[in-house]
Parts: C-alpha cells; structure tokens; sequence
C-alpha cells in the first residue's frame, strides 16, 4: 500500500511540474524518474566563500564590485532563473552552514533532484574546514542520488598569481581525492575550476557545467560544426545572452580569449541596443529577433551575432573574406536555427508524451484503486 | 601647435594617476590598483585631436612636493596654464588641509595664468552609499565654489567604477575645442541629409564624445558616457588579443547603429531608427562624408586655432 502511495504522489508530482512547463521554443530538459523538469544546481561552501556574489553576477548582470554590499544569506535561496534565461535550472544558494543532521533539513528530497553540485571554496582563506565539509556534503549527496556531477569551485583566484593557482589547484585536488580514497569512495569524480568574479573564469566554469547538464548537447555541436565548415567560419558559440554562459559550441578547440571576446560582444550588443533599440512599448526588450552585430577587427577577423532562439545568440569569428559570402552565411544560418527550433520541439513533443502516458497511468490506478 | 597645458592637481591617494591611466593610457578601472604613488611631478604629452597637445602635470600629492610647488617651483608650473583641474578625495579626512591646498593652488593660477578654467572633481564617489551621494556632492560642490571665489570652477562627481568620469572629461575637453561650432553645424547638416536620428562624434584616442547631433528627445541623458565606457571597454578587450576592432554595425527591429572610423582623430557613430534602410546605403553616405571632415580639420590646422585663442 505505501508504494502505491508513493507512486500516486510522483505522478501528481510529475503532472502538476510538467504543467507550467512547456513555453514555446524554450527547451526543458532531464527528467528524472521523479518526472521533475528542471533539474536543480546548488551552490554550497562555507559562509563566506562567495556563493551569493557568484548567483548574482551571473545570472543577474551585478557588476562585481556592488557584491560587496550583499548581506549574509541567512536561509536558502532558491532562484528560478528559467524566465530570463534558457537555462531553466534552478539555483539553490544555501547559507555557509548547513547543519546535515538537523531533522528539520530533509536533503534527500534536495540531493534527489539536482543535477550538478557545485562547492565553492574561497581559495584566499585557510580551506582545511572547507575541504572537511566538502566531504561531507559529497559523500551525503552521492548516498542519495550517485549521478550528481560534483563541481569544485576554487573562487576568488583573481588575487593570485598564475603559479599560485595551479598550485592551490593541484593541493586542494589531492586533499579532496584522498579523502574521498581513504573513505573508500574512489567512484566519486571531483571536477575541479579556478574562478573568481571578477573576470570570465566563473562564467566559462559555469559553461561547462551547464553543458555536462544538456541532454542535447552532441546535437548542438553537431549542427555548430555542420554551420561552420559550410560557411567558412572558424568559431562558433551559441550563448545564454543573459548569463553569457556557452551551452554548445563547435568541435575545434576553445580559446579562453575567444570566449572573453564574445562575452565581451554580447555586453556591447545589449548595452547599446538597451540605450537606442527599445520600442516605446513598456515591455520592451533590447533582444529580439532582428537582433544583429558585425564587428570588423583590425586582423582581418569579422565578429557575428546572430538570434536564434529569444534565449539564445550565436557568435562566431570569421576571416574577413568568408564574409565577403554573407548571403550564403545567411542563408546557412537561416537552415541553422531552423534546426535548432526541430531540437526543441522534439523535446517539447516527449515532454508532452510523457505527461499523457502519466495520465493514463494515474487513471489505471484510480481506476484499479476504485476496484 | 597650440599648446593647451592642462595641470592636474590634487593630495596623494586622490586618484589623479588612476584618472588618467583610464581616461588616457587605456587603462581599465581594476588595473589602476597597480598604481604607486607618483614621485614629484610626472609631465607627460598627451595628443588629442590631433592639433591638441594636452601637456599633463601630475603632481605628487604628498605634502613635501606640494610645499615644493606653492615656493621654488610655484612659476614654472602655473605659468601658461590653460585649465586646472583639481581632484578631491570624497573620503579624505583632512578637508581642511585639502582645502588650503587648493586655495593656494587658486592663487598660484590668479598670480600666473588668470584666464585659466577650474574644474574640481570630487572623486572616489563609489565609496559613498548611493543615497548619500548626491547631498554631499552638492556640500562639496557649494564650499569649493565659496571658496574659489573670484575664480569660478565647475564641480563634478566622479568615479573610476562608472561612467561619471567620462562625463567631467568629456566636458572639460570640449570647452577646449576651437572650431566646436562649426563641426556641429557640419555634423548636423550630414545626419540630416542621410536621415540619421543620431550623430556622434568620439576623439580617437579617449572616445570622449565631442560633438553630436540629434533630430529628437532621446531617451536615456546619460547616454554619451555609457557609449564611451562600451567601446573602450570593448577596445580594451580586443587589444587582450592584439587586436583592435575597426568598426561596428549593431541592429535589432527598432535601430541599427553604426560606428567607424571617421577621420584622422574622431571615431563617428550613427543612429538610424529605419532599419530598413540597407547597411550599405549608410556606409557609403559615411565613407562620403568623411573626405569632407578631413578637409576640414585640416583647413582648422594649428595656425587658425591659435589665432583664435589669442582672441
């Protein structure tokens, strides 16, 4: 009988999630058995490492600098940022001391749902305290859901020389790994990040993240590089305007300064069109789907933006003569996001599947219930 | 040449040599935290327009060469100055001395170099609650116009974390341009035959805005900083890679703005509210236009602009 409890109450779960769920065009993901649709990354660490400021800066547009009036989180926070931004994650920003056996905390609920973990360890303090929690929460969290991708973030790293962080980066990998050794818990894999806010470190950590997160992803590089060798182009990155995270790119190598560079084009590209493209109306946005931007280098390197989705841009470098072919770039790009929108709605079509086979499923059961 | 020399003075740790790292040398706000204290003065050329020197004075602001100046070197450094620009640590907890200073700094310009503007700039304000900010700006600015009477300085608030700074270069600049008027007529003539909503013109080096143009109310006043603060943003950005961008066309279904090389020393930006109008169309009216400002820069050549400065 409890079983039949539990699973009547994953239905009505599932159900009443899948809901809200399906918008046009945005792309839902990862469904777990529990049939929940969006699926959680939390931010945890000691008090004071930095979790806020980070949630801020990137999915908020704070300058980095303003974070330091950011008080103390004092309970969880959990921000939905699935309406301004494609990644419909939500982010659990925990206040520095989570107190694992307090009744009153049921992680397990927590831990089940999410899918990336994300420790932050402030680098410029004394991290033995914080290597010790890690351990913890790790070894916790993996007991109750074992498919959680574990994320160390080694923050506040824009203090330190480039020795310095591989060297903190080196002894802080070694500690957590042998701890997670000596515990007999060698399955558990630890990815570890240099990152601070004030530089892209933390928005390229946060890429990566996100990407291991996306169901889709080997068909967005597949679709990037099908774009890219059609058109002449070196580089191709489709972006999350909002928090200039990188959800797909092609297969050829990722040069963090490329990467700067985008983000930096994207920033220009809202920046001035928030000060001259907005309609008259109130809700106006700066992106919409005209949006465009060509920026020509000095090197004889041509920068585009593309829209391609309300969430999403494509950015990509190309030598100046490529460009000189820009209706057959357009036309390619045009057959692009039209593939893009299919990937959605083939996600959005499953979704839609799976809420019906519920309901039938929820049906049978009253039905074999009322027996 | 003409030779406009700019003194810029103000207590050590105002913030005079972060100011013109950013707003001269490129520098990004964060990068000036590498800044030592500067030694004695450090005079540096700086050119600006092309037919403009600016000759900088930075002064150290530590009391033993400030003593210096105010006795031995007091003629040799205040002598044909054509504006002084004062910097003022909102922070500073010794008003009363930075007070003395700059009453005999005024006195050292009223003795060698009567006609020369003032401007004070109250600096540091990010370090200021943002509700505090404009009540003690405007404490600050009453006192220095109290005391800089019979002198008359402008005030401004600045900060290196925002676009403040911009705004009191950029108008400190352009009361320094000879011919500002006629470049404004030219400008206006030109957006007005290839329909633009907005015309800006950006000194080269600095991107301060020193002349625009516009058909109608615009709605954000701040504007012209933020555009500033953007592109130097992105210059700076784009020399990480050794790279520096060239020209620039943004668009979405309301505008299409496009920035490119104008002449010699100015950087053009146009505003067009009919994005139908084919890009093509607006680069070449702006390649057109622009062997007609070249000509004139160089007819308003250094001769012209100093005749008109002894006026």
């Amino acid at each position: 009988m409890s079983t039949d409890e539990e699973y009547e109450e994953d239905e009505l779960q599932a159900l009443s999630e899948t809901e809200g769920e399906c918008e046009d065009g945005v792309l839902q993901f990862s469904d777990s058995l529990t049939g929940e649709v969006k699926p959680r990354i939390l931010l945890m660490g000691l008090r004071r490492s930095g979790k806020s400021s980070i949630q801020k800066v990137v999915f908020h547009k704070m300058s980095p600098n303003e974070t330091l009036f950011l008080e103390s989180t004092n309970k969880i926070c959990r921000e939905d940022v699935s309406s301004s931004s494609f990644i419909s994650f939500q982010i659990w920003d925990f206040p520095g001391q989570i107190d694992f056996f307090d009744p009153t905390f049921d992680y397990e609920i927590i831990f089940r749902g999410t899918g990336a973990l994300i420790f932050v360890i402030d680098s410029q303090d004394d991290y033995v305290e914080a290597l010790s929690r890690l351990h913890l929460t790790v070894t916790r969290a993996y007991t109750v859901n074992p498919d959680i991708n574990f994320e160390v973030f080694i923050h506040k790293v824009d203090g330190l020389s480039d020795e310095h962080k591989i060297e903190k980066q080196r002894d802080i990998h070694k500690r957590a790994n042998d701890d997670l050794n000596d515990a007999g818990l060698e399955r558990i894999v630890l990815s570890f990040y240099l990152t601070s806010i004030y530089d892209h470190s933390i928005f390229e950590a946060f890429s990566k993240v996100a990407q291991k997160l996306i169901p889709q992803l080997p068909t967005l590089e597949n679709l990037l590089n099908i774009f890219i060798s059609n058109s002449g182009v070196e580089k191709a990155f489709l972006f999350d305007v909002v928090s200039k995270i990188y959800i797909a790119t092609d297969s050829s190598p990722v040069d963090m300064q490329t990467y700067e560079l985008s983000c930096d084009m994207i920033d220009v590209v809202m920046d001035i069109s928030s000060i001259y493209g907005l309609a008259n109306s109130e809700a106006a946005l700066p992106y919409d789907k005209e949006s465009t931007a060509i920026i020509h280098l000095n090197n004889s390197t041509v920068m585009y933006l593309r829209e391609v989705t309300k969430f999403l841009a494509m950015v990509c470098f190309l030598p100046k003569d490529s460009f000189g072919r820009k209706g057959l770039i357009d036309y390619n790009f045009h057959c692009f996001r039209k593939a893009i929108e299919e990937v959605f709605d083939v996600r959005v079509k499953v979704q839609q599947n799976r809420k019906l086979l519920g309901q039938r499923r929820w049906s049978k059961l009253t039905a074999a219930n009322t027996r | 040449m003409s030779l406009f020399t700019v003194l810029l003075m103000g207590k050590s740790g105002s913030g005079k040599t972060s100011m013109r790292s950013i707003i001269f040398a490129n520098y990004i706000a964060r990068d000036t935290r590498r800044l030592g204290a500067t030694i004695d003065v450090e005079h540096s050329h700086v050119r600006f327009l092309g037919n403009l020197v600016l000759n900088l004075w930075d002064c150290g602001g530590q009391d033993t060469f400030m003593e210096n100046y105010f006795t031995s070197q007091r003629d040799n450094i205040f002598r044909n100055v054509e504006v002084l620009i004062y910097v003022f640590d909102v922070e500073s907890r010794e008003l009363e001395k930075d007070m003395h200073y700059y009453q005999s700094c005024l006195e050292a310009i009223l003795q060698n170099s009567p006609d020369a503007k003032v401007f004070c700039l109250v600096h540091k304000m990010d370090l200021v609650q943002e509700d505090q900010r404009d009540l003690i700006f405007k404490e600050r600015e009453e006192d220095l116009k109290r005391l800089s009477r019979p002198l008359s300085c402008t005030c401004f608030r600045t900060s290196i974390w925002d676009e403040t700074l911009y705004k009191a270069w950029s108008s400190i600049v352009y009361q320094l341009i000879p011919n500002v008027q006629q470049l404004e007529t030219n400008l206006r003539n030109f957006a007005q035959i290839i329909e633009a909503d907005e015309v800006l013109l950006f000194e080269r080096a600095t991107f301060l805005v020193i002349s625009h143009y516009q058909c109608k109310e615009q709605r954000d006043a701040h504007r012209f900083e933020k555009i500033s603060n953007i592109i130097k943003q992105f210059k700076l950005s784009c020399s990480k890679l050794a790279a520096s961008f060239q020209s620039m066309e943004v668009r979405n279904s309301n505008f299409a703005a496009f920035i490119d090389v104008f002449t010699s020393n100015t950087y053009v930006m146009v505003i067009m509210s009919d994005p139908s109008i084919p890009s093509a169309a607006t680069l070449i009216n702006i390649r057109n236009a622009r062997k007609h400002f070249e000509k004139l820069e160089r007819v308003d050549g250094p001769k012209h602009s100093l005749h008109m400065r002894m006026r």
